[in-house]
């Protein structure tokens, strides 16, 4: 039951994106050209209240519903991964207008072809899988 | 109901979409669990068989089941918006943005979530389709793992936190996006 949840909430994100048109290959189209305040909107006023959430989570040292303190792990330190992982991410994104997330709702909204990106995706990050040892890190 | 309804029924601003996006960061998070979807690409990786002759997939997807399980209310959530709040289908971009489309030939720019003759089954057969559609999503799996995180676990969850290697990530989702955009697509949308 425990697991229903996270359906829950993966079911609020999901119209949430939709809604917002976030899911829309126009609307991240428009954001690269900077033609529109709306996904600066949403993604600054995610991270402004983010910013807010963590830090209350520090300051009081919250735990988690299961009495665990909640963690934050650091990611690992290193420029290339991120900016070489991230270059070659910002392609596929302007590309298809879609990433991990928005890739799945637009399946739900009916976008029956958007299983073809999904299936590369996974193509793609099966061979970084097997590159991984020969790439900068 | 019915007012309930139609009032979310309408597209909602970016002022109601960035905090519940935050809520959910941290819902997750006070569930004990740190929020980010390109994880699952591993996971079904993982559970495809990949583990067998890859270290990288060799890991117990299991303890990572809850994220499978928030993609598939992603795909209810999208089927509920498409379904039943969904009066109008268009999107509100701005004229300047029609325009430029308009030039690039793409029919009715906003008319509908996608646009349609690039999402379609028929464009995988065509050049422009197949590498924007099967070149794209390669790079996104690609680009997410190296990366070690999207838009959701470095934009959202990592400068929430405050986190210098998610800062490098977005700026080099941006030099990436800003590159297809401008240099890619003017060429690849007009062949």
């Amino acid at each position: 039951m425990k697991i229903l949840r996270y359906l829950i909430i993966g079911i609020i994100f999901g119209i949430t994106l939709a809604k917002a048109e976030v899911i829309s290959w126009y609307r991240i189209y428009e954001m690269f050209r900077f033609q529109s305040f709306h996904m600066y909107g949403i993604i600054g006023s995610a991270i402004a209240l983010g910013i807010v959430f963590v830090q209350l989570i520090r300051r009081f040292k919250l735990n988690s519903v299961d009495g665990n303190p909640i963690q934050i792990y650091p990611k690992q330190r290193s420029v290339s991964r991120y900016l070489y992982g991230g270059i070659i991410f910002g392609l596929g994104w302007a590309m298809t207008g879609a990433c991990p997330g928005p890739m799945f709702i637009l399946l739900g909204n009916g976008v029956s072809v958007i299983l073809v990106v999904i299936a590369a995706a996974l193509l793609g990050t099966y061979t970084y899988g097997l590159l991984r040892n020969k790439l900068p890190h | 109901m019915k007012e309930a309804i139609d009032f979310i029924s309408q597209p909602w601003p970016w002022y109601v979409a960035g905090p519940v996006i935050a809520l959910v960061m941290f819902s997750l998070l006070l569930l004990g669990n740190n929020f980010g979807l390109s994880a699952n690409l591993r996971s079904m990786c993982a559970i495809l068989g990949a583990g067998k002759h890859c270290e990288f997939f060799d890991f117990n997807w299991r303890a990572q089941a809850w994220n499978l399980v928030f993609a598939a209310g992603l795909i209810i959530g999208g089927y509920i918006a498409h379904a039943f709040l969904t009066p109008s289908g268009g999107v509100n971009i701005s004229s300047q943005t029609i325009a430029d489309l308009q030039q690039l030939g793409i029919e009715d720019p906003g008319k509908s979530l996608v646009p349609e003759n690039l999402f379609s089954w028929q464009s995988l057969a065509t050049v422009r389709g197949f590498i924007m559609l099967v070149a794209g999503g390669f790079l996104i799996g690609f680009g997410t793992r190296y990366a070690g995180g999207c838009t959701s676990g470095h934009a959202i969850s990592g400068l929430s936190d405050l986190q210098l290697p998610s800062l490098i990530a977005v700026i080099g989702f941006f030099i990436g996006g800003l590159l297809v955009t401008y240099l890619v697509l003017p060429f690849l949308l007009t062949i």
